[in-house]
């Protein structure tokens, strides 16, 4: 196609099919990110790695805190725990934006927690992000021990575990569903722009990740740089995924037995 | 072993369980039998200490079990329990038969040496290392069965083991029962719905209805001389009521219903208005041409066939003699009589084999 565009005039073509123009930014960016990711282009590189580090920091935090809060919501009866998990699942289209206003306002100099001095820098933006992925991770955490079904705890008590015995090996059990939660946890961190944007400020060689990068690069028009952050900030989560299910899948045997042993 | 006294458990408005009383001795095979839905998962379930009863007591050996939460697990600890619907977890099937012992506390190599033990009684051997889900059901019942057993449990609770498997399946479970208990003297408590399973397996039965323990006693004791007409339609037998004992002399009674006599054997007196059970394996039936006056058996009562209905190897047929009798027939007998819906027959009682309740009051257990 480009080939032919390139022999048949290229200038009145486009004049003819406007919309062809930004085919070719595509086409440009996918070569342009090749570039980037093969030449290893240091700013790139940085922002890429910042994204990462932000983002997974913010996620460790947020299973941290949502894995065993879970844990506490599922397996305690309380009043008003409908309630608090109806809670928990609207807090997952909470806007980024306004999380990131929420945080902006605990962080500024004159918030709260105004004396940390968390207000753009990357510390500031993994707040940001763990306060927006909790509610994600929890509401999939609690989701993910109710799928255990209710006859593998009876089981286990049966066999005479005591109770944190019990909770230990149902999250073991649900141990993929779990991970689901934390990779989606991940996923929304890496790809929000509203927290990064306000929290962090997209200040150069700073605070500026990948989709703040993409945000400030498309309003100047550099549409194959954009391109090539997106692919570059998918390749990222691609990895990190990967990464994560072969810890999974490495914690028992069991599995990588299914995949290459015998079976029955 | 195990002393139930007064229990009763009441869910929301529901009573699910009530005031139950059982004794179950060391080293017998009790099986609770009862439609669906009668209570035996909630009585099995109380007996394993996982759920609380509303009222009532349950002594294990002794010792009362409303007991704080870690008696109770001491005292849970010392029994074994396999579920109806078998529930493996994600992992290899010797971790799931080592649950117990590992929850416990015993070292690696003690664990490893008693799951082969284990597998090895339920005749699963080969099996360790394969991934539990992908057992089939009897295959994850007979892992479950193992399960309990690694930890020599004093009583085992088995609940309708084999209710969802195949005929071959069940089989082996039962047998396996059976060994379980003479190899180790398990206390071994069971509830089925299978009437026959019960029968084949248990030293002593208990049926529940409606939330009831509604008689105990030996099979024979079920199963021929029913406590009153739910028990009896439930071991398969139809209830004939109305019957009045019209005299009684040294407990050989003539029985009047509707049109007909009947002999029987009965203490009651006469003027008692009764119901007649009769197993429907011992009544004969003889195309009424060929009757034979001489014959031991006392009650000849003619009819004629209105309904037959094939249940495996045998036809299930109603005779209308006035009164409706059912008779468990083989199929080849069946045949060779040429008998047919319409048939006239002479339907052959011995009087022994009737079994005789004063109607209109409910017995109690014995």
């Amino acid at each position: 196609m480009i080939i032919g565009i390139n022999l048949f005039s290229r200038g009145r073509l486009l004049r003819t099919f406007p919309e062809l123009a930004h085919l070719n930014d595509i086409t440009e960016g996918i070569s342009q990110a090749i570039h980037l990711i093969v030449t290893l282009n240091p700013e790139v590189m940085q922002i890429a790695a910042l994204s990462l580090y932000i983002s997974l920091s913010a996620t460790i935090l947020a299973a941290l805190i949502a894995i065993p809060v879970g844990g506490l919501i599922h397996f305690n009866e309380f009043y008003g725990k409908r309630a608090l998990i109806v809670l928990i699942q609207t807090l997952y289209s909470v806007p980024t934006v306004v999380v990131g206003l929420v945080v902006y306002l605990m962080i500024s100099r004159s918030g709260p927690l105004g004396f940390f001095g968390l207000l753009f820098t990357p510390e500031g933006m993994i707040l940001g992000q763990t306060v927006l992925i909790i509610p994600i991770m929890m509401g999939l955490v609690i989701s993910a021990l109710g799928g255990v079904d209710r006859s593998i705890s009876d089981t286990l008590i049966a066999l005479g575990a005591t109770g944190s015995q019990t909770i230990f090996e149902i999250i073991k059990e649900a141990r993929y569903a779990i991970l689901s939660a934390v990779v989606l946890g991940f996923g929304r961190a890496i790809a929000e722009v509203g927290v990064a944007m306000m929290i962090g400020g997209n200040i150069r060689g700073h605070t500026r990740v990948l989709t703040t990068a993409i945000t400030l690069e498309t309003g100047m028009g550099k549409f194959g740089f954009s391109i090539a952050l997106g692919i570059i900030l998918l390749a990222v989560a691609l990895i990190v995924v990967v990464t994560l299910n072969l810890i999974t899948s490495g914690l028992d045997q069991d599995t990588q037995q299914l995949a290459g042993g015998p079976r029955g | 072993m195990i002393e139930i006294g007064n229990l009763c458990l009441r869910f929301r408005e529901r009573e699910i369980l009530k005031d139950i009383n059982l004794r179950i001795r060391q080293g017998e095979i009790f099986t609770l039998i009862g439609p669906s839905g009668s209570g035996k998962t909630t009585l099995i379930r109380l007996i394993d200490l996982l759920d609380t009863p509303t009222s009532g007591k349950i002594f294990f050996d002794g010792q009362d079990t409303a007991t704080s939460e870690a008696g109770r697990l001491a005292l849970r600890r010392r029994m074994g329990m396999v579920f109806q619907k078998p529930a493996v977890l994600n992992t290899t099937v010797e971790q799931n038969v080592g649950f117990g012992l590992k929850f416990r506390g015993e070292p690696a190599a003690e664990i490893k040496d008693r799951v082969r033990e284990a597998l090895d009684l339920v005749g699963l051997a080969e099996f360790g290392s394969r991934r539990a889900v992908t057992l089939s059901g009897g295959e994850m019942q007979r892992v479950a069965i193992a399960r309990a057993m690694v930890t020599h449990p004093e009583v085992l609770l088995l609940d309708e083991p084999t209710a969802n498997l195949d005929p071959i399946s069940s089989e082996l479970i039962e047998d396996l029962i059976v060994r379980i208990n003479r190899k180790f003297g398990t206390t071994i408590i069971l509830s089925t719905h299978d009437m026959i399973q019960g029968q084949r397996l248990a030293d002593r039965i208990g049926v529940i209805m409606g939330g009831k323990l509604a008689q105990t006693g030996t099979s024979d004791e079920i199963f021929y001389q029913p406590l009153g007409r739910d028990i009896a339609r439930f071991v398969g037998i139809d209830a004939i009521p109305g019957g009045i004992i019209s005299e009684n002399r040294d407990g050989h009674a003539l029985v009047r219903v509707g049109e007909i006599c009947i002999e029987v054997l009965t203490s009651l007196d006469a003027g008692r208005r009764v119901s007649l059970y009769i197993r429907p394996e011992e009544v004969t039936l003889t195309p009424a041409a060929e009757i034979t006056p001489k014959s031991s058996v006392r009650n000849q009562i003619p009819g004629r066939i209105t309904r037959m209905v094939p249940s495996g190897p045998f036809i299930r047929a109603t005779v209308d003699c006035g009164i409706l009798i059912t008779s468990l027939i083989t199929r080849r007998s069946c045949t060779e009589l040429g008998l047919v819906v319409g048939s006239p027959v002479t339907a052959g009682i011995k009087a022994t084999a009737i079994h005789v309740l004063p109607e209109g009051e409910r017995s109690s257990s014995q």
